[in-house]
């Protein structure tokens, strides 16, 4: 789990885990990077060779190898693939660690940019939010509408031309403002639980955050959403800094002593992915291993949790019949395998008519922030998304992650796609309220 | 001797230069295949996109006493597409093209790249059926397929990707395109040239385009699972089942451990307390498979089978069938190397080499999965070990020659369906006798005279 002795991340792992891949080649089919290239290299069993021959010293950690860590999405379906039961997500942050630890990428830019998001802006929220004001004043005021059409931002260089139309708008209120410390339970209490209201999700999508907590309260929990609240470290885990997501664990589990809850949950696809599994990060810590074993059996995804203690399905209403359809969180579906309960919810809505999605688990390219640094990559893959999104005919597209929404929502406008993109939380809300 | 600067100058100029990879990160990805246990750094990676490619790159080759090393997608499991050291491995995924499907005749033509779930899919979509199923097949290539001359679980009743295949373009050593066999269902002109190249592993030719058979999909398919307290039970009943003359499409057997595997990873809620099960499939007309079923859990129970269950479900069927593909895998979750043979013997003696199997791995203190075709006779027993245990390693080693002998003892083959490559290479002499050596490598000599084509592999050629 650590830089042993100094010997970098990858040779320090377990050599178990290095050595369970058996390159039988079945995740071969359901890796995008390899579909799309043809290239073992851009593989998982590849990449797991890389990771080997480094841990073997076979191979150095090469510029080249740190390219192609950041090259691999982390979307963690060759996970679902894998009979042998590799573990890719450590592998994959271990290999980022190893690759930040001896800086074969690093140049002035790209140290810039890590510092002020990874190391500053995501290490405390309220710089988030702060940052997300300054930027929803620039929206709301105008601003953002004159600069576009004055045609400035042609001035600007390409990439930075393409980065400004993905800025998403920011909401007026942050969760915090939406949502009540302690929201009751609507009839009975049945439950106790705690409410993550995440980084990205707070900056641009506070109303999942709002409708989540609703419909739990709706299902007899009730909602403790103490502010402010912090990142999980699923950025920092993810991006090669383990021990900044070790701190940002310890954190959380500082504000949400695990005992006093049923449940501390999450609505997010990607942070519940890295959220489940603190024990495993805060191992070798004497002082918050045990509390970090009870986060763990705690901690849920919202429709994992409201799968199991049996959903109270929202009333008919008369409300006209609408087609959905469900794109899959890659952390959600590969990372967490909450597959079917999502599915579970969404048919509970009297009105709502759900049709499948064709490849509704491959990566639609959003994938944390990797549509920020392999854009062409990510691209295609919303392409070949938009293209079976198109197809479904459905007139509202349901995901649990916040990149995944935005990415959809990009997407939809880009292609003049006539398409609601929502969260599961927010279409129940909704029946909700209809029906109440 | 590392490839030379104008071989590789030269490969770049007849395949781009984006075809042809050579850095360390490249090529660790391309030092293996799906064999255990084996690693070897070629010298360069090439991809061909056309038979003119291949053809330029084999023509190259040849002058210029380069190794090739043919590859699709590396799943093969002897080894037949470990790279040779410092050859050039030549890599066919990208020539993936359906080429033609032609209804009148029932046959598929395609290139060698594509994989076994594509030519699968294209036969579905026009009603027809390819039946051959290797446990890869959604990532497998057609051409590896023919090369290695694969398997899998339908080969009962349908047989081998060999009785699939009526023609083949193949690239000889010097660059010669050759085209074997055609669309007739009948064909003796001359010696039958298609059958030497079907699981020749690369030794003779490069495979490039393959016209496959077709036929009509059955109407009607019924799975079950039969579960066993000894794996004799399990074993008799095969024998039962091919002794009353019913065929089934697939007769498989997993043993206790694989059981457990193959559960922890799909979670499909298989039956835990038996100590073999056996998944039995039957397709066609539906009054047959109505009968042949009822024979089957008829057979089943006299043997005091612990518990018969019919899948409801095309879905369920499928998935029990998904599983079991994953088996080999699944095996891997329990112990860091996996090695798995592919011993195979007349079905007559199947109850006594499951035995024999078993008693040779207590001899030697191994760990043994033990899963495989029972209805082909085709076992494929795994052991869990690990590549760094020297002295384990060599137990392993001495528990395969006691079965490989056994199974020759008892009129069996020392591969059913994976292939000789490098794994199983010392043991061919062996198998196949001085008579059917010679002529192997004499073979081999004609058609590779300079020895460029997967050297090291299957046999060596007759030095002239």
């Amino acid at each position: 789990m650590t830089d042993r002795a100094g010997l970098g991340y990858l040779k320090g792992l377990d050599y178990a885990v290095v050595q369970q891949c058996m390159h039988c080649g079945l995740c071969l089919p359901t890796c995008p990077t390899y579909d799309a290239t043809h290239l073992e290299r851009h593989s998982p069993r590849g990449r797991v060779a890389l990771m080997r021959a480094i841990a073997d010293d076979r191979l150095a950690p090469t510029k080249t190898f740190g390219e192609e860590m950041y090259f691999c999405l982390g979307c963690l379906a060759c996970m679902t693939a894998c009979p042998a039961g590799v573990n890719y997500a450590e592998l994959f942050e271990h290999a980022r660690a190893e690759v930040e630890r001896v800086g074969q990428l690093a140049t002035p830019k790209r140290s810039l940019i890590r510092w002020f998001t990874v190391k500053w802006l995501f290490l405390d929220l309220r710089r988030l939010l702060f940052f997300g004001r300054l930027l929803r004043l620039y929206q709301a005021c105008g601003l953002q509408c004159l600069v576009r059409r004055s045609g400035v931002l042609r001035l600007l260089p390409k990439r930075l031309q393409e980065l400004e139309a993905l800025t998403p708008d920011i909401p007026p209120r942050f969760s915090a403002g939406l949502i009540a410390e302690v929201t009751p339970a609507v009839g009975p209490r049945r439950h106790r639980v705690a409410m993550l209201t995440g980084c990205a999700q707070d900056l641009i999508f506070s109303e999942v955050n709002r409708d989540t907590v609703e419909v739990l309260a709706h299902n007899g929990c009730e909602v403790y959403t103490p502010r402010p609240q912090h990142c999980c470290g699923s950025l920092h885990g993810h991006n090669g800094e383990i021990e900044l997501a070790r701190q940002l664990a310890r954190t959380n589990l500082e504000q949400f002593p695990p005992d006093q809850f049923d449940a501390i949950i999450t609505n997010a696809g990607g942070c519940g992915s890295h959220l489940k599994h603190f024990s495993h990060l805060l191992a070798a810590d004497p002082a918050y291993r045990k509390r970090a074993e009870a986060w763990d059996q705690k901690c849920k995804d919202v429709h994992e949790w409201l799968a199991a203690i049996g959903l109270r399905p929202p009333r008919a209403n008369g409300a006209p019949p609408v087609v959905v359809t469900y794109h899959e969180s890659c952390h959600l579906s590969h990372g967490q395998k909450v597959v079917a309960q999502p599915r579970q919810l969404l048919r509970a809505i009297p009105n709502l008519n759900l049709v499948e999605l064709a490849e509704s688990n491959w990566c639609c390219g959003s994938a944390g922030i990797y549509n920020l640094i392999q854009p062409e990559m990510a691209q295609q893959l919303l392409e070949r998304k938009l293209d079976h999104l198109a197809a479904t005919g459905a007139t509202v597209v349901a995901t649990a992650n916040p990149g995944c929404q935005l990415q959809l929502l990009n997407g939809a406008k880009q292609r003049g796609l006539n398409v609601r993109v929502a969260h599961p939380m927010t279409l129940l809300a909704e029946a909700y309220r209809r029906s109440a | 001797m590392p490839l030379a600067p104008p071989v590789l100058a030269g490969l770049e100029q007849l395949l781009g230069p984006e075809n042809v990879l050579t850095s360390a990160e490249d090529l660790i990805p391309y030092s293996f295949d799906g064999t255990a246990a084996l690693r070897q750094m070629p010298g360069a990676v090439v991809f061909a996109s056309t038979t003119p490619q291949v053809v330029a790159a084999l023509k190259l080759a040849n002058e210029t006493h380069t190794a090739i090393v043919t590859r699709g997608s590396g799943t093969g499991l002897s080894g037949g597409s470990l790279p040779s050291p410092d050859c050039v491995v030549l890599c066919l995924v990208k020539m993936d093209q359906i080429l033609e499907l032609d209804r009148a005749n029932l046959t598929l033509l395609v290139e060698a790249g594509a994989t076994t779930q594509a030519v699968a899919d294209a036969a579905a979509a026009a009603g027809l059926f390819y039946p051959p199923d290797p446990g890869s097949m959604k990532i497998s290539t057609i051409g590896g397929n023919v090369a290695e001359n694969s398997g899998g679980l339908r080969g009962l009743k349908y047989g081998v990707t060999r009785n699939y295949v009526m023609g083949l373009e193949v690239v000889l050593a010097h660059g010669e395109v050759l085209w074997t066999g055609n669309k007739c269902v009948k064909d003796v002109a001359g010696y039958s040239l298609r059958d030497l190249f079907i699981g020749s592993e690369g030794t003779l030719g490069v495979i490039t385009k393959v016209l496959l058979k077709l036929i009509p999909k059955p109407p009607a398919k019924r799975t079950l699972l039969a579960t066993f307290a000894q794996m004799d039970q399990a074993a008799q009943t095969v024998s039962d089942i091919i002794a009353a003359q019913v065929i089934p499409c697939t007769l498989e057997f997993l043993d206790r451990t694989t059981i457990h595997c193959v559960d922890d990873y799909a979670k499909i809620g298989l039956p835990r307390d038996c100590e073999a099960l056996l998944l039995m499939e039957s397709d066609g007309h539906p009054a047959v498979v109505q009968e042949e079923v009822a024979q089957m859990v008829a057979l089943a129970r006299q043997n005091h089978c612990q518990e018969v269950r019919v899948a409801q479900t095309d879905e369920e069927a499928s998935r029990l069938a998904s599983a079991r593909r994953t088996a080999f895998s699944a095996l891997a979750r329990v112990a860091p190397t996996t090695i798995l043979e592919d011993a195979t013997v007349p079905r007559s003696e199947l109850a006594h080499m499951v035995r024999f199997v078993a008693a040779v791995a207590q001899k030697h203190r191994l760990r043994v999965g033990t899963f495989g075709h029972m209805g082909d006779g085709n076992l494929h027993p795994t052991f869990l070990t690990d590549e760094r245990n020297a002295d384990e390693m060599h137990r392993v080693e001495l528990a395969f020659q006691e079965i490989f002998d056994e199974a020759v003892r008892l009129g069996g083959t020392i591969t059913g369906e994976h292939g000789i490559g490098v794994a199983k290479k010392k043991f061919l002499a062996q198998f196949a006798g001085d008579a059917q050596m010679r002529v192997l490598r004499e073979l081999r000599r004609i058609l590779d005279p300079r020895g460029i084509l997967n050297p090291g592999k299957v046999c060596d050629p007759l030095t002239s």
